[in-house]
């Protein structure tokens, strides 16, 4: 089981004051807070041994070599990835998706083609789609919600058929929390021949996750949600699709060989690492993915289910508040989006974070999503291993006064 | 309690003055702020010499843009174009009276963008982009 009291000793930053209150950090699917292992990693490079990568023949290059590639192989494990191959490090999930939409959409994305996404998709798993169906004059279409905030999979299996080419969807929404059935979405694009993105910038960070048991064909994921830092994230594909591929950006480090008529790639993964990377980041993301691993990932989806648990039933007694997404806890998460009724989520959010509690307004980077809900920002509270159940208590104190505010 | 929900602001929230829209406006503008879906109609009649004699707003957002644009709407009201034109970013922050970071100042700026919009030539032209 895991103790937040001992692994909030690991987060420096959760231990101060904002306005005068302990801080209450509940915006953890924007970006989790880092601990201290990570930020001391990341420090030591730079102190110790940093030079570039790949290439420099001195001790210091093959220690920052080695420390690069390791942290690759233990985002590899991390998933269960076959080989470290199948791992391109990115500045983010965004950038993963990116790769993916021009190395291969660009090259396998025709007029004839059609390619789907859920109605809850966060923008950075859905406007590159929208940009490869206007240029190649793909269908994009969109898998309904049903009344529960869940994928309406009978909507999904009638929109299947020959021409899919892909399916690109969310492990967990980052406004509704909703945690899709991925090996049911998979096994039924590969019965018609479509391969599915799975956009884990929410699912990686919160849900124990193997590539090989889901079979999903890429996953995408940013660091800086999962303990690590901004700046860290991942690619990985199947490695029969990664080789095809063409690079998405070229220069220095993805080559094998230039002349002066053109250019030989270098192998996977490098292929796609253009340019010299974000070193410190992936070895910060290394040692984010070792400490995830040393709580365990079941524990930190276990003891997530209990925070929501608590957070949706505490928060339901809040007079005028309408929460947007599943009421089982065992198909969510704990990013918890609300509105109190007749006010505007920035002023909830200002004026909790006169009370020392961050929480997130807007819409959270899924507009579309908010037009189907028919609001134009929602609150969102959402949870980490740092989290306990006191925190929701002051989360709802809090809520309490913001109902009373502007009731006067 | 809370500097930043001044009474005067939550005053103006929950009884926003001149409320609505003008059939006979001279001069009617509309925009939003789609990050944060705020959203605020101006509608003006001037009169004959040059005086606002009228105003509404209408729209939707948080308590900062609303209260803004109802206090706006006291500010020019009786005002001539050219003295409505004068009022600058910094009026509205007095009038509100409160500290703002870089994202609620836009909320708060929302109105002074609006009315600005329907005393510079837009006017008559309400922008139904959303």
């Amino acid at each position: 089981m895991l103790d937040s009291d001992v692994v909030r000793q690991d987060f420096p930053i959760l231990h101060q004051s904002i306005n005068g209150k302990p801080l209450v950090y509940l915006d953890s699917a924007a970006s989790s807070q880092k601990p201290l292992v990570v930020i001391q990693a990341m420090d030591e490079y730079y102190r110790a041994y940093h030079a570039n990568v790949h290439r420099g023949i001195y001790q210091l290059s093959e220690k920052a070599t080695e420390a690069y590639e390791a942290a690759r192989r233990k985002v590899a494990r991390f998933i269960n990835a076959r080989s470290w191959r199948e791992i391109i490090f990115t500045r983010n999930a965004t950038e993963a998706i990116n790769l993916v939409a021009y190395a291969w959409g660009r090259h396998n994305i025709t007029a004839r083609d059609k390619i789907l996404v859920t109605e809850m998709e966060h923008h950075a798993n859905l406007v590159p789609w929208q940009q490869l169906a206007a240029e190649t004059g793909a269908q994009l279409a969109y898998i309904p919600l049903d009344e529960n905030f869940c994928c309406d999979m009978a909507a999904y299996e009638a929109m299947l058929d020959a021409h899919v080419k892909l399916v690109a969807i969310t492990q967990m929404s980052n406004v509704l929390g909703t945690i899709v059935p991925v090996r049911e979405f998979v096994a039924r694009a590969h019965a018609v021949g479509a391969l599915v993105l799975l956009d884990g910038a929410q699912g990686v960070p919160h849900l124990p996750t193997d590539v090989q048991s889901l079979d999903v064909d890429f996953l995408a994921a940013s660091g800086h949600k999962m303990l690590g830092p901004t700046g860290s994230g991942f690619l990985y594909g199947k490695r029969h699709l990664l080789e095809e591929m063409p690079p998405f950006l070229t220069g220095g480090e993805m080559i094998r060989r230039v002349t002066w008529t053109g250019a030989e790639w270098n192998d996977l993964p490098h292929k796609f690492e253009a340019g010299t990377p974000a070193i410190a980041e992936a070895i910060g993301l290394g040692v984010a993915v070792d400490y995830l691993s040393r709580l365990g990932m079941e524990n930190v989806r276990q003891h997530e289910v209990n925070l929501t648990r608590y957070a949706l039933e505490q928060l339901s007694q809040v007079e005028g508040i309408r929460i947007y997404g599943p009421q089982q806890v065992e198909r969510r998460g704990g990013a918890i989006a609300f509105n109190l009724d007749g006010l505007h989520a920035h002023d909830v959010a200002a004026i909790l974070d006169r009370e020392g509690i961050a929480i997130r307004a807007g819409h959270h980077c899924a507009m579309p999503l908010h037009q189907k809900l028919g609001v134009v920002a929602t609150a969102r509270a959402s949870f980490y291993v740092y989290n306990e159940p006191a925190e929701i208590d002051r989360l709802v104190e809090a809520l309490d006064m913001v109902r009373r505010l502007f009731e006067r | 309690m809370d500097d930043l929900y001044r009474e005067i602001i939550l005053d103006h929230y929950r009884n926003p003055r001149n409320k609505g829209t003008l059939e006979d406006a001279t001069h009617t503008f509309q925009d939003d702020n789609p990050l944060c879906g705020d959203r605020i109609r101006m509608d003006l009649k001037v009169n004959g010499t040059g005086v606002i004699e009228q105003v509404r707003f209408d729209g939707e957002g948080c308590a900062i843009s609303q209260a803004s644009a109802s206090m706006l709407t006291e500010m020019v009201l009786g005002k001539s174009l050219e003295e409505a034109k004068a009022i600058s970013k910094q009026d509205i922050l007095d009038a509100l009276g409160i500290q703002l970071g870089p994202v609620r100042i836009k909320c708060a700026l929302l109105s002074l963008k609006v009315l600005k919009g329907a005393l510079y030539g837009l006017s008559g032209a309400i922008d139904e982009e959303e």
